[in-house]
């Protein structure tokens, strides 16, 4: 085997593959590889020259490399052939369905698991903060309620307006067919108190301040911040979670109410626009839903206010190292959020059935 | 100033951030194979004056020759080609968090090449087998050291065999022991694979143990105030600020 002339990236990537080819495929017991007429020599050349070495070990092939120039086998030496033979490979393999189905709901059940550990925590805080209330960061808790509440309230009604709005145009058309349209505002009261409000405040929630709480905290452990609070003998805990849980939990139940009135505001405006004086869709409103449903809801709420600022504060506190890891902190909070709080809405859908409520 | 054989050309080069002068009017050369240093104090310019070199940033004025191109007015391709001839050992790594080591290395052969991929990870692999992390291939950034993750960042940095690799400050935030072996890699490495080095530290104990030839920058009046062999600087200079630049760390590094 010749191998001559200027050994770059480029001449390298013409006769790579026929060189391990010629290796792979060769039943020859020794061969001689006549380097002399190799005129330069670089990197992607010495690599060459280190995959012929090392293909033919595997193969009990006796390689003999002759007339490679001095300087050039300087560039070799570094490298031992032995320790190549096997190349770590970039790419994970990807796993079997079941395996990684399984692996998904195993992964499941242990977040469950620390969620409910996590929890057992800030309640633990939480008692703690409501018989010393001095130790709360009000400060903090102020600042949060302000981008959990204030700020959020613009798209949170926008969104509550448009379901309101579109669940009565949608629903008015076949109704009306059977002459039923007057029902339109029972069918918007009672799914926006009793579920879209809260569903839909929880998913804002999770979005806006759930994914900010993973990320900040998150960056916080990143930049060994949290390690130094605890260091300074301050728990993350009390100081980071107990403020952002008190607002978020606090701003929920104003979100929702605001949420409510922008639907019942967009059912109003289609109800006017079937023919139907304002006066009626109230009437309507009044005979058909309870304050029951209202309160229902916004317990809901609480609840769901909660667990969306938890698990945006355990996703934050979870996160590894590297910046990437926080990406990834902020995705997983939405998403086991939104899961939680859909899950939370069966169970208290079957609690409320069983109270009568 | 032509007789060795020069590979970088600083012609009449002003730097500035806004109307803020922050270099005037300098010129110097880089020769090649050797360990040039930029040096200074603090704020004097000397991370303003590599980014420059490697083409972050539009000079106020002059020109910057890479081995015969002109990397201040390349454009498009013939840039792309400029960018091939050197890499950047950012200071603090600059390793990209969410891939492997050998990831990393592999970034820039499968932008610039077209090896088989096999191949690839092979070239990747002699590159951390130069830097000596060859066991470490399969770690992520964080998962190592500080000065692990220097090495692999100068790792790398040649990936595509350049020719010229600029560094900076190698040694910040690392141990006076780490710095020193990453002294010598780098040492190893311009002697046995020719490379160019031009490098911003201002960390004394390392300019004497590698550089070949270093300038200083001074912030008051924004020029080069001294050129040559650190040694020479040292024992030779008629400015009074260089030698006291050069004895302060030699007698605190007498003293520890
Ligand atoms: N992006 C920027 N915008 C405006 N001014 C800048 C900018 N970067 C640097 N400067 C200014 O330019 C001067 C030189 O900065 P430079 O970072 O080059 O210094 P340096 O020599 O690398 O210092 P150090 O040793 O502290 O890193 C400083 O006075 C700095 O304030
Ligand atoms: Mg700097």
């Amino acid at each position: 085997m010749v191998i001559s002339g200027a050994l770059d990236v480029a001449t390298t990537a013409s006769i790579w593959p026929q060189a391990t080819k010629f290796f792979s495929e060769t039943d020859a017991k020794a061969v001689e590889v006549d380097a002399d007429g190799i005129s330069y020599l670089d990197g992607f050349g010495a690599g060459l020259l280190l995959d012929i070495q090392r293909r033919a070990i595997p193969r009990g092939i006796r390689l003999t490399v002759s007339g490679l120039k001095p300087d050039f086998q300087a560039m070799l030496e570094p490298f031992k052939p032995e320790g190549y033979a096997t190349l770590p490979s970039t790419s994970k393999p990807d796993a079997p369905l079941v395996d990684s189905v399984g692996a998904a709901i195993k992964a499941l059940i242990a977040d469950l698991g620390a969620f409910a550990e996590f929890t057992g925590e800030i309640s633990r805080a939480l008692v703690y903060a409501a018989f010393h209330p001095r130790t709360i960061r009000w400060k903090d808790v102020y600042r949060t309620a302000v981008v959990a509440g204030a700020d959020a309230l613009p798209v949170i009604m926008l969104v509550g307006f448009l379901i309101g709005f579109v669940m009565a145009f949608q629903s008015a058309i076949p109704m009306r067919q059977f002459g039923a349209d007057i029902f339109v505002p029972t069918l918007v009261g009672i799914a926006m108190l009793r579920e879209l409000g809260p569903i839909m405040t929880a998913v804002g929630l999770a979005g806006r301040s759930g994914a900010a709480f993973a990320a900040e905290i998150g960056t916080m452990k990143v930049n060994e911040e949290v390690s130094a609070l605890v260091t300074l003998g301050l728990q993350p805990v009390r100081f980071l979670i107990v403020p952002r849980i008190i607002a978020a939990v606090a701003m929920t139940p104003f979100l929702i109410v605001f949420a409510n009135v922008a639907g019942l505001l967009g059912g109003l405006i289609v109800f006017m626009s079937l023919g139907y004086p304002a006066g009626m869709y109230f009437d309507q409103l009044e005979q058909s839903i309870s304050l029951n449903d209202l309160l229902g809801g916004l317990i809901k709420g609480f609840a769901f206010g909660f667990v969306v600022a938890a698990v945006g504060c355990m996703r934050g506190l979870q996160t590894s190292t590297g910046a990437s890891a926080v990406g990834r902190s902020t995705t997983s909070a939405v998403v086991t959020s939104i899961v939680l709080v859909a899950i939370g809405d069966g169970i208290f859908a079957i609690v409320y059935y069983y109270l009568g409520f | 100033m032509t007789t060795p054989d020069s590979i970088i050309q600083v012609r009449n080069f002003t730097a500035a951030y806004g109307n803020v002068k922050v270099i005037d009017d300098i010129s110097f050369d880089v020769y090649r194979g050797e360990v040039f240093v930029i040096l200074g104090g603090s704020g004097c310019g000397k991370s303003t004056m590599l980014k420059h070199m490697i083409g972050l940033y539009e000079p106020a004025g002059g020109s910057i020759v890479i081995e015969g191109d002109d990397i201040v007015t390349a454009e498009g391709e013939a840039r792309r080609a400029i960018l091939r001839r050197f890499g950047v050992m950012y200071q603090l790594g600059a390793l990209f968090g969410s891939m492997t080591l050998l990831q990393n290395v592999r970034l820039p052969l499968e932008e610039y090449t077209n090896i088989p991929e096999e191949a690839m990870n092979l070239v990747a692999l002699t590159k951390l087998d130069l830097v000596g992390l060859k066991d470490f291939a399969g770690h992520m950034p964080a998962e190592i050291s500080g000065g692990m993750q220097k090495r692999a960042a100068i790792a790398r940095a040649m990936a595509l065999d350049p020719k010229i690799l600029f560094l900076d400050e190698p040694s910040a935030g690392l141990d006076p022991i780490t710095s020193a072996e990453l002294d010598t890699l780098i040492k190893r490495l311009a002697r046995t694979l020719q490379i160019t080095f031009v490098i911003v530290t201002h960390d004394l104990p390392s300019i004497y143990s590698i550089a070949d030839r270093v300038i200083m920058l001074d912030k008051r009046v924004r020029k080069i105030v001294a050129v040559g062999r650190p040694a020479d600087l040292r024992d030779n200079s008629e400015d009074p600020w260089v030698r006291q630049f050069f004895n302060r760390e030699a007698e605190a590094a007498q003293a520890s």
